[in-house]
């Protein structure tokens, strides 16, 4: 119930045991993969389509991959991962890789487009760049569906809600603990508002030295308060269980388990941070054509407005939007009132930043 | 005999609803070597496991010089216990093994040391005093088990099966030196075995365990030419076992007729003979091939069936009539020959009663 | 001697499935990991001009125009993709901000004539970004992963220094992950060696069913053991609200989020690689030793201690060695139930591995956690070969 978009993080749901060594078997795979790929290459693969699993997936099988498997006459395959551009990276090196389309996030799609792991998408399959919102747009992806991070309390609890991050910062108005995603994107922006920062203006602070001294100062603040989240199912728990008063999450769950579980969880629109997750087609993938007839059918307006129905993820393609019944297109991010106080990820910050802010990170929250 | 040094008053023992020990009464002299002889499950183990402590008896006491111990944990009881695989402590050496009751004792240090050496001395293991159990032979394993046992001095050693594990030429080694040792040391001894020359060669009685009873107690000469039951004649030694009919009876001369119409003379013995069916024993060592010399009561014509030679002896068939009768024959007999018609004889007081076979008959 | 030599060939025959299995699967990749931390071919094979022309530069200022005209070269040349890619990853991984300026800098070479870089984009003159391609170009070979894993680097001058504060914390997530790890051991045998007691000494269905429980938490998924850990560890769950109702305790006890909700999380996943070594020590014990040790006179107690216990160490050192080894390579189970403080070095690891693609790093941090477990492997057998000596 609460796994609708299993993971965004690099947590997964599978044993440590399994993941330890993973930077040995990584390697192995490839050369694994590498003569297997030879064999593999002459036999035809059914088309293989990967999401993030849990209930999304779901959604995404039943209108998506199994009206175009009864569509094409063949088998589609799908499966689901846990995010990490390595992943990706590691599959296409090996050779021929065994995934064709992959739902991949902003920054993913950024990193292999200009490093080449993802093949060129046929525009003119999908109607022109014009029917898209321009963040759906690029060489390598087209958009599949517009999600928020934002903040979340459980309304039954507290009944005139935080409004802003400087509130979820104010554990004197608020008393309770605060649950954020492990990791340097999303955290630094949210510290930066909750300082005074004004949304437009987060990452033209961040882009200075001065800017993320002044993050990690303010979550210097915070950190005795804070529990941290990895995978997009806990701050649920979290908030469910009252181990938290409020806490950072990804927009979709909460009406989720608002519809299913009869909770009142609220979700602040203002200071969220919106993202587009995009389809790519893996290259060298054998099934190329299929891969991207796939993309362009789950683009088609009117098979992306059935998705708002089973979960509250906006969509790229502008006519769909325009389909989504009354009632679901409130809570979507894409709604123009949820739209006017959120921010974009800045994509390309993060592609630059990420790795030396992740170890930042890392470090600050070691000690 | 003394008055008893060990003694066992209704001993009852049951695993749910099996009886193992059933109402047993047994008296153990001071410095006797006594040998708890029978098959497995006839309660001979329990007995000994009751007696060092390990199983607690459902009924009845056991007393040793005097005092009951069946309330006593097994460390208080200050028995030395021999176990069938010796049960060394592989992690220990050969001296520590042996020093170890002392320091459960609490025994200064220098006594310790000064009574492993002695010990070890006697069990001639002085040179292997560092090593490990795991580097050493069963025999010596065995000793340095008979070591251990015997450091401390307890009042009484119990020994299960402690020879069992080692070959034959071993085995008769030991057993002389633990004989030795019994001597020497003047012990009390209990020792289960299921090997009848063992008891018979070591003990100074034997007790002979069936179905949780004592079938027969005795010195091993008499257990074994004085069977009381057609089981003890059995389970000591081989023996030809023959049931007969009572023709007469007077004193202890016995005319009997075999199932195959064979007519013996046989000595009573101790069993009571109330007319009616007997089984009565006949050694194989005692029936003699065409001895005309001997003045025997006892003389039939009879085929050879089969000879094997075994060294020292031969062990004949014979066939009297439909009878079969083994016997133990001399290596250089002529007459151990297949298919040889000869004359066996043996004495009335070899022919031995040990039981009435039939009771209803008997009554009868 | 022929049949000596045939019987040795099907000797080998028997062999090969291991010898292919330990080669392909430890050796191989063992020396790939060793390999990648410590290469870095890709500037060199990129940018073989630039290498040539830097080779002399004094690393102040710019360099000449030559040597950028030769850089601008090299970019034109690089028409494989990927291989742009893995160059772009590289130097923004020594120097933030190279992938945007890379990546503006080849759509700018598209024509060709002489071009000014700085026109381009600004940072072209700035020395940092020129300083981290001449490093990078200078030699396939490298010693900066193994030394940022360690939290060093090499400074202007080109000597070993510590990084700045609070830019890696690598050493202090590598401590702490042993320091966990010796605290799950140590657990571990404080509830598994009694456990393993218990279990071989009844028999039947009891054995089972102990030996069942124990196993339990290896066949549940991670996600079902973790709503089971939040229902017992949180503030308001099964040990809080048992505390508050005896009245021990009337402001609920931190369980979650902290080492020791790490520290009972992982002793409940690790506990049957503990529990299972000392049974199958204890089992094999023969069955008499324990009532020879009473028959010698010694009290239960003693005898446990000066016979059980010692006999059983076989068990607790394989079980400690397989726990702490297996408790090293944990990361998620500290993100879901640990604090801040609580994270493990595989998580880092991972980090690099699936998410940067940085595998130099990646490698590294796992040849230093290997060159530091066989160290106190190393000096944990030396230890107890000293103790058997003695």
């Amino acid at each position: 119930m609460l796994s609708l978009r299993t993971s965004l993080t690099t947590a997964s749901t599978r044993s440590d045991q399994a993941r330890a060594p993973r930077h040995v078997s990584r390697t192995v795979l490839l050369a694994a993969a590498a003569m297997l790929g030879l064999a593999a290459s002459a036999e035809a693969r059914d088309l293989t389509v990967v999401s993030w699993g849990g209930n999304y997936q779901d959604a995404q099988r039943k209108i998506y991959f199994q009206p175009f498997a009864a569509k094409l006459g063949a088998t589609v395959l799908d499966e689901s991962w846990d995010g990490g551009y390595g992943v990706l990276q590691a599959k296409v090196k090996a050779g021929v890789p065994n995934w064709d389309a992959v739902q991949v996030e902003a920054e993913e799609l950024e990193l292999g487009c200009s490093d080449g792991i993802y093949e060129k998408i046929d525009w003119s399959k999908l109607g022109g760049k014009d029917g898209f919102i321009p963040a759906g747009v690029s060489d390598c992806g087209v958009g599949a569906i517009v999600w928020s991070t934002g903040m979340a309390f459980d309304g039954d609890k507290i009944k005139d809600g935080p409004k802003t991050w400087a509130d979820f910062w104010d554990t004197k108005k608020f008393p309770g603990k605060r649950g954020l995603r492990k990791g340097a994107k999303y955290t630094l922006e949210f510290a930066l508002m909750a300082d005074g920062v004004p949304a437009a203006d987060v990452y033209k602070v961040l882009k200075t030295k001065e800017g993320v001294e002044r993050a990690f100062k303010k979550l210097d603040a915070l950190k005795p308060d804070i529990v941290w989240w990895e995978a997009g199912a806990q701050p649920l728990q979290l908030l469910s269980s009252g181990q938290v008063a409020m806490t950072s999450v990804y927009n979709g769950r909460i009406t989720a388990i608002n519809r299913t579980e009869g909770k009142h969880f609220g979700f602040v629109f203002p200071g969220s941070i919106y993202a587009v997750d995009s389809w790519v087609v893996l290259k060298g993938s054998p099934n190329k054509d299929a891969a991207m007839n796939f993309i362009a059918f789950a683009s088609q307006a009117d098979n992306q407005a059935k998705l708002p129905e089973y979960i509250a993820y906006g969509l790229p393609n502008i006519a769909a939007a325009k389909l989504v019944p009354e009632k679901y297109a409130a809570e979507l991010p894409t709604t123009p009132d949820n739209l006017k106080q959120a921010i974009a990820l800045d994509v390309g910050f993060w592609t630059d930043n990420s790795e030396e802010l992740s170890k930042r990170f890392n470090a600050w929250l070691a000690r | 005999m003394d008055s008893p040094f060990i003694s066992f008053r209704q001993v009852v023992k049951r695993f749910g609803s099996l009886t193992v020990v059933d109402h047993l009464d047994l008296d153990i002299t001071r410095g006797e070597f006594i040998a708890l002889l029978g098959p497995s499950g006839s309660g001979k183990t329990t007995l000994l496991m009751m007696l060092a402590g390990f199983e607690q008896a459902t009924s009845g006491t056991i007393a040793v010089d005097g005092v009951r111990v069946d309330g006593l944990p097994p460390h208080k009881r200050n028995m030395g216990v021999v176990f069938q695989n010796y049960a060394l402590f592989p992690h220990m050496s050969v001296r520590d093994n042996i020093a170890f009751p002392l320091k459960m004792r609490n025994a200064p240090k220098a006594e310790i040391a000064t009574r492993v050496a002695r010990v070890l001395d006697m069990v001639k293991l002085s040179a292997m005093a560092e090593r490990k159990p795991a580097q050493l032979s069963g025999g010596q394993q065995q000793r340095v088990a008979l070591a251990r046992a015997l450091v401390f001095e307890p009042q009484v050693v119990l020994m299960d099966e402690p020879l069992g594990a080692l070959d034959k030429k071993l085995r008769e080694q030991m057993q002389l030196d633990i004989r030795d040792l019994h001597r020497r040391l003047g012990l009390t001894i209990v020792f289960v075995t299921h090997d009848q020359d063992e008891a018979l060669t070591m003990s100074d009685r034997i007790a002979v365990f069936n179905h949780g009873r004592i079938e027969q107690i005795g010195p091993p000469r008499e257990i074994y030419e004085l069977p009381r039951t057609p089981f003890v004649a059995e389970f000591i030694g081989e023996t030809n076992l023959l049931s007969c009919k009572v023709d007469s009876h007077v004193g202890e001369a016995v005319h009997l007729t075999t199932e195959s119409g064979l007519s013996l003379l046989a000595h009573a013995g101790t069993v009571p003979i109330d007319g009616g069916k007997v089984r009565v024993s006949i050694r194989p060592e005692a029936i003699r091939i065409n001895d005309h010399a001997a003045a025997t009561a006892n003389r039939v014509a009879a085929r050879i069936l089969d000879a094997v030679y075994f060294g020292d002896h031969m062990r004949l068939v014979a066939s009297v009539g439909e009878q079969r009768l083994i016997i133990k024959g001399d290596r250089m007999s002529e007459a151990a020959e297949v298919g040889r018609e000869v004359a066996l004889s043996f004495a009335a007081s070899d022919v031995w009663v040990v039981g009435s076979c039939d009771q209803t008959s008997a009554s009868a | 001697m022929r049949p000596d030599l045939s019987q040795r060939l099907k000797a080998a025959l028997l062999l090969a499935p291991l010898l292919a299995f330990m080669l392909s699967f430890f050796v191989v990749p063992l020396v790939t990991m060793m390999k990648t931390a410590v290469s870095d071919p890709v500037a060199t094979e990129a940018l073989p001009r630039t290498a040539r022309a830097l080779s002399g530069w004094d690393r102040t200022g710019t360099p000449s125009a030559s040597a950028q005209a030769a850089f601008a070269d090299d970019i034109r040349a690089l028409k494989n993709d990927e291989q742009f890619g893995d160059l772009v990853r590289r130097l923004n991984s020594a120097q933030s901000g190279f992938r945007s300026l890379l990546g503006k800098t080849r759509r700018a070479l598209d024509g060709s004539g002489a071009v000014d870089l700085a026109s381009i984009d600004p940072r072209w003159s700035e020395t940092s970004y020129w300083t981290t391609i001449a490093e990078a170009v200078a030699s396939p070979w490298t010693d900066k992963n193994l030394l940022a894993a360690v939290d060093l680097e090499r400074n202007a001058s080109g000597s070993i220094a510590a990084m700045p504060e609070g830019a890696s914390a690598n050493r202090l997530i590598m401590i702490r992950t042993f320091i966990t790890s010796a605290m799950v051991t140590l657990a571990c045998i404080l509830i598994g060696l009694p456990y393993a007691m218990v279990a071989a000494s009844v028999e039947g269905w009891r054995r089972q069913v102990l030996l069942g429980a124990v196993l339990l938490p290896l066949w549940t998924s991670l996600l079902v053991r973790t709503a089971a850990w939040y229902v017992v560890l949180q503030d308001n769950g099964l040990i809080n609200a048992t505390l508050k109702g005896l009245g021990l305790t009337s402001s609920p006890v931190p369980l979650m989020f902290n080492r020791l909700g790490v520290v009972i999380a992982m002793t409940h996943v690790l506990l049957p690689f503990m529990v299972l070594p000392i049974f199958s020590v204890l089992i094999a014990i023969p069955r008499n030793l324990m009532p020879a040790a009473a028959s010698l006179g010694a009290h239960p107690l003693r005898a446990f201690f000066h016979v059980l216990l010692p006999l059983s160490m076989r068990g607790v050192v394989s079980g400690a060695l397989l726990v702490f080894m297996a408790a090293l390579g944990y990361y998620i189970t500290p993100a879901l139930i640990g604090g801040a403080n609580d994270q493990m070095i595989s998580s880092v690891i991972a980090y690099y591995a699936t998410g940067a693609a940085n595998w130099g790093m990646a490698g590294a941090l796992g040849l230093v956690l290997l060159a530091m477990t066989i160290l106190l492997y190393a000096i944990y057998m030396r230890l107890t070969v000293e103790e058997q000596r003695a």
